[in-house]
């Protein structure tokens, strides 16, 4: 545990992520005002005492909605790297595992996915369906499986030779208990640092999302569609830009720290110095 | 550690650096308030899409038939007051059975190439647009034409089967092409599409694919000079970008909206100087629409309730600041065919709850509308549209403070039309029209035009409107029309088949170097006269220099 | 594989609800269904899925890409002559000229630069340098990137007028010499390079990084600084070399990302891009045009993929010694 707190990459991270959860769990309580309350004759006024980061179009307060926008933005990381992860996983361990004709169908379908640009896969999908947040959620989560499965796979391979694995075969253990109690558990590293990485990126891409008219609709908050709302007067409506453009900054470099650190802290070779 | 603070305030600092020092246009240009005209210059204007077709016929985007509209004629066009005005044609004459229209061509009009225009390429038009080969979605109104003929090169006459009112209006939106480039071509697939030869003021100079469409002065214009010699629009998709370019003096015209026309430019004394401002009524409204094949809409009372629910002046004030007008009719404000005797439906939520009361909707203890134990909600739907989403928001807001929940959701065009209006499957939709300036209107309005795919998915049917349609359709006396017209208004208010929210404004920013704009904008617009544009010498840009 | 992808990206547009003939345009009460229905048979969009599948196939057998469905009807491939000898040009001829020039400079500038920056990090380990290089690179690549481009265009081409705003060229383009014109459309290109490779630079640089880092504590760079070689020689010839080699495999990976633009960096620069060609294609549901892209994005995959294996293959002498023996 120490190690963590030498690690001035992780710590940071650790301490942006836990500041916006912390918001993001208690906006309900923190908020001043209800994040979809329209004040006609409020719209676009600048920080003040009684809007600290100002109103919107409509006359909301941004800041009431930069707090349930976070709930947004980590609620699709969450999910997404949830979908990714789990798909990642299942995928990977079988065929890391099994290998054979298993194997090559599966990278088969890895490089197919590959080979479409994550994004226009992304684009095409959400046009068609309404874009709403489970379907970005999941669409996020249907197209970035593909890192995981690659990982699980490749520890999977190293680590079926070792002796543990090798010894529960001998015992007669069964396929799916090698795979659940020791092959998986020592593959997470590289799963864990790279779903902290994907929940960062996912926030990007909603952001990204948004700003094409394809992220998280009206009236909910997201980070993303206060940036875009905002985003034809950045020099006059400075407040639609600035606060919501650090927020995903802050946050997306937060889980950056956080799965960069953890990636030095966790890995075997630092973990024996 | 030290590190850590810097990075973390230096985005900040950042960025407010970067907005706020503005020494951007160092120099103060002094306007004079009379200029004498000049030709010459060049104009240069933001599209957000580029144009796919200069054959408006084939073509449907609105690029295309901006630039097309610079390089074509018309046999009439509207003039500033919306009248009808010779633009080929120098006089047109309608039978005393009103079925024969009689154009009598200028003389010695000729194609920008020098080839004489004559009455042979009218009938060529006409034979193209109404040709079953030719892709173009806007054949039917000529189709109505039983006969053409040319008895000389200057004379064009068409007989309809029965009188067509709106035919005039038909023949200012025909662009008239040329038959002796285009009588071998495939009109469907012709080269012709990129480079056109037209009549009108302007002809195609340049045209570099995905960035910009550079027109000329036609020397062998039909309607005489332009004063401004280059027109040049970029292509920008993205309106901050084009924001950004405006300010920054790489283009002179742009449509804005309502925040940057009320709120970012009186902010800016360095843009006010250099920069106008231009507001005019556009012809078309926005309006909440409803499925009046199912319930609850079916019932006019709920439909009626809803009107008064709404309250259309907040909407105006909230989503257009103020710069768009309540309706009571489908017709323009300030026209003859606005029934003016009608006011839309005032802002009285006590009414609305009276009427959805006599329709069977009482509050529970919730305050939430009820029917049959069934609670009163429904869902808008709408197009990626800023102003449409954000009025679905206020509606929904007003809506709910009576007791009724409403969900917005949000789609994509395509998917929009065939998953949701096709198939009728939808309960109310935020849209729009945009309409010609005939005020026929049986497309939308007559129970005939029901079918899927045609514009009348709200289901509406009424035997008196149809009657007036058709009536409407048939009588030339523009009086008559006029009566007709005005009780069809009426009808459709009671009726509140939609509820109309507004008629925005067409908001314009246009750099001063402009000058010869007419304020306040004429009833056609302001851009009915863009050919007297001109921009003085002095404040020209500098075209060769590289920024 | 091929028929694998073209199979799924042809089904995935099948869900799409709508066709070309729905756009926004053809909800003008002046047009008319029949027209749209004469359209959707003249394309075969009535016809049973399979049957487009299979049509489509045998087309792109002869490499016949088609013409894009939207009115203006431009080949999707190459450019077309027509029997005046009019030559319109392909779409994707025009786009993928530019995206390959944006893409290739940025992969130009992200290796050269996070090489450096990467090994300059693992050189001064934990010291400020390579706490700020790192922090640097994490802000990079964090940055919503059309926020950071509205941002930029408005310092460097508002308020200091040094840049240009968008597009690829200014409008006296034409007239100016051939040198001028490149370094105009370098100008117009700095700002949306740089917008599109700054994740990438930031994920380079730190790999660089780390692939440094564990190189030179490796024994055989302890055995060149014992043998007494200069420390520069250690670092950039022999750590060096030995940490660049997986970058060859991000390379070959990159391949197929190369036709792939940025449709936000493209919107918002005005660029007419891959990018803004397929984004617009899906919206408009124009079949042949996103079945092309497709494509040709999975042929460059499997290039791009072959070719990473080869690279890595020649680089890595280990590998090249075993192919010998």
């Amino acid at each position: 545990m120490m190690i963590f707190f030498r690690n001035p990459l992780a710590l940071s991270g650790l301490i942006i992520i836990i500041t916006i959860l912390f918001l993001a769990i208690f906006a309900p309580l923190i908020a001043p005002y209800d994040p979809n309350y329209i004040d006609i004759d409020s719209i676009l006024v600048a920080p003040n005492t009684n809007h600290i980061m100002g109103t919107d179009g409509l006359g909301r307060d941004v800041f009431s909605r930069m707090l349930f926008g976070a709930q947004i933005s980590l609620l699709v990381g969450f999910v997404a790297v949830g979908i990714a992860t789990l798909i990642g996983i299942i995928l990977g361990s079988v065929a890391g595992f099994y290998r054979g004709w298993v194997d090559s169908l599966i990278m088969r379908l890895v490089d197919i996915m590959l080979s479409i640009p994550t994004f226009f896969l992304i684009l095409a999908v959400i046009a068609f369906l309404t874009p709403s947040i489970w379907n970005i959620m999941i669409v996020i989560g249907l197209t970035s499986w593909m890192g995981v499965t690659r990982l699980v796979r490749a520890e999977f391979f190293s680590l079926r030779q070792r002796e543990f694995v090798l010894a529960a075969e001998t015992m007669g253990a069964s396929d799916f208990k090698i795979i659940f109690s020791h092959l998986l558990p020592n593959s997470l590293t590289p799963v864990i640092v790279s779903s902290v990485l994907g929940i960062a990126s996912a926030v990007l891409v909603e952001s990204g999302l948004s700003f094409l008219g394809l992220g998280v609709q009206a009236p909910t908050a997201s980070w993303g569609n206060i940036l875009t709302d905002g985003k034809e007067y950045i020099q006059f409506a400075w407040w639609l830009s600035l606060f919501p453009g650090l927020a995903i900054l802050f946050t997306v470099l937060g889980y950056n720290l956080l799965g960069e650190g953890l990636r030095d802290i966790l890995d075997p070779k630092n973990i024996n110095k | 550690m030290v590190n850590n603070k810097i990075i973390f305030f230096l985005p900040i600092i950042s960025f407010f650096l970067l907005i706020s020092c503005s020494k951007e246009s160092d120099q103060i240009i002094d306007y004079k308030d009379n200029y004498l005209t000049e030709e010459g210059g060049e104009i240069i204007n933001a599209m957000i899409g580029e144009p796919s077709n200069l054959v408006a016929m084939i073509a449907g985007d609105s690029a295309s038939s901006a630039i097309a509209a610079n390089i074509f004629n018309t046999l009439i066009k509207y003039d500033e007051n919306l009248n009808h005005a010779p633009e080929l044609a120098s006089q047109w004459i309608i039978s005393d059975d009103q079925k024969t229209i009689t154009f009598k061509l200028k003389e010695n009009l000729f194609w920008a190439d020098g080839t004489p225009l004559t009455s042979d390429d009218v009938l060529f038009t006409w034979r193209l647009v109404t040709d079953p080969n030719t892709r173009t979605p806007y054949a039917s109104d000529y189709l109505l034409v039983k006969d053409a003929q040319t008895p000389n090169k200057q004379t064009f006459t068409v007989t309809y089967e029965q009188n067509y009112a709106p035919a005039l209006d038909t023949w200012a939106s025909l662009q008239i092409l040329p038959k002796h480039v285009l009588k071998d071509e495939d009109i469907n697939n012709t080269f012709f599409s990129r480079k056109p030869t037209g009549s009108g003021y302007y002809q195609l100079d340049q045209w570099i694919n995905g960035q910009q469409v550079t027109l000329k002065r036609n020397k062998n214009s039909t309607q005489g000079q332009a004063l401004i010699e280059k027109l040049t629009s970029r292509i920008i998709p993205d309106t901050s970008s084009q924001f950004l370019e405006l300010i920054a003096d790489n283009i002179d015209l742009m449509n804005i909206n309502p925040i940057q026309y009320q709120r970012v430019f009186p902010s800016r004394e360095d843009l006010k100087q250099k920069i106008g401002l231009y507001k005019e009524l556009g012809n078309g409204y926005t309006y909440l629409g409803f499925n009046l094949k199912q319930a609850p809409f079916n019932d006019p009372k709920v439909r009626q309730a809803m009107n008064y629910a709404i309250n259309k002046e907040e909407i105006i004030k909230g989503v257009l600041l103020g710069l768009g007008e309540a309706i009571a009719s489908p017709y323009k404000p300030g026209t003859r065919w606005n029934n003016e005797s009608l006011s839309p439906y005032p802002y009285d939520p006590s009414k609305a709850l009276a009427l959805l009361k006599e329709a069977g909707y009482e509050r529970n203890p919730a305050g939430i509308l009820v029917k049959d134990g069934k609670p009163f909600e429904f869902e808008i739907l709408t197009n990626q549209n800023k102003q449409r989403e954000m009025t679905a928001v206020l509606v929904q807001r007003r809506l709910k403070e009576i007791g009724i929940d409403v969900k917005i959701r949000v789609l994509e065009w395509a998917s929009f039309i065939n998953r949701f209006i096709k198939t009728g499957d939808f309960k109310a939709v935020v849209l729009g029209w945009s309409l010609s300036l005939d005020p026929d209107q049986f497309n939308i309005w007559h129970s005939s035009q029901q079918g899927p795919g045609q514009f009348n998915f709200v289901g509406y049917e009424n035997p008196r409107v149809d009657e007036l349609l058709e009536l409407g359709r048939r009588e030339l006396d523009n009086d008559k029309r006029e009566e007709i017209y005005h009780e069809f208004s009426k009808l459709l208010l009671e009726d509140s088949p939609i509820v109309y929210l507004y008629a925005g404004y067409g908001l314009s920013a246009i750099n001063k170097r402009v000058q010869g704009i007419k304020k306040p904008a004429p009833p056609a617009g302001i851009y009915q006269n863009s050919y007297e544009w001109f921009i003085p010498q002095s404040l020209r840009r500098n075209e060769l220099a590289v920024q | 594989m091929l028929i694998g992808i073209s199979l799924i990206s042809f089904f995935i547009m099948q869900l799409a609800p709508g066709d070309i003939t729905s756009n926004e345009a053809a909800f003008n009460p002046k047009a008319s269904e029949e027209s749209r229905q004469k359209l959707r048979e003249l394309y075969n969009l009535d016809k049973p899925v399979i049957v487009q599948y299979g049509l489509w196939l045998k087309r792109i057998s002869q490499l016949d890409f088609g013409n894009s469905f939207s009115s203006h009807q431009r080949p999707v491939l190459w450019q077309t002559k027509d029997k005046n000898g009019n030559i319109t040009k392909g779409l994707i001829q025009e786009a993928l000229p530019i995206t390959l020039l944006i893409n290739l400079l940025g992969i130009f500038i992200i290796f050269s630069i996070s090489i450096v920056l990467g090994t300059l990090a693992s050189v001064r380990q934990n010291t400020w340098v390579d706490r700020s290089i790192t922090l640097f690179v994490f802000v990079g690549f964090a940055i919503p990137g059309f926020w950071l481009a509205l941002l930029l265009m408005y310092w460097t081409g508002v308020v200091n007028q040094w840049l240009p705003i968008s597009g690829l060229h200014s409008p006296g383009y034409l007239g100016l010499s051939e040198f001028d014109q490149i370094l105009d459309l370098l100008k117009h290109l700095i700002l949306p390079v740089l917008i599109s490779c700054l994740s990438g630079l930031a994920g380079i640089s730190l790999y660089v990084r780390n692939g440094m880092l564990e190189v030179l504590n490796q024994d055989f760079i302890t055995t060149a600084r014992a043998k007494g070689i200069n420390e520069k020689k250690v670092v950039f010839v022999h750590a060096l070399k030995n940490a660049i080699l997986p970058l060859i495999t991000i390379v070959g990976l990159s391949i197929p990302g190369l036709i792939g633009g940025s449709v936000i960096a493209e919107s918002i620069f005005a660029i007419p891009g891959m990018g803004k060609l397929f984004y617009d294609a899906v919206l408009m549901r124009d079949f042949p045009v996103i079945m092309g892209i497709l494509t040709i994005g999975s042929f460059l995959t499997l290039i791009g993929n072959l070719l990473a294996d080869l690279g890595y293959a020649w680089a890595d002498p280990r590998v090249r010694k075993g192919l010998v023996r």
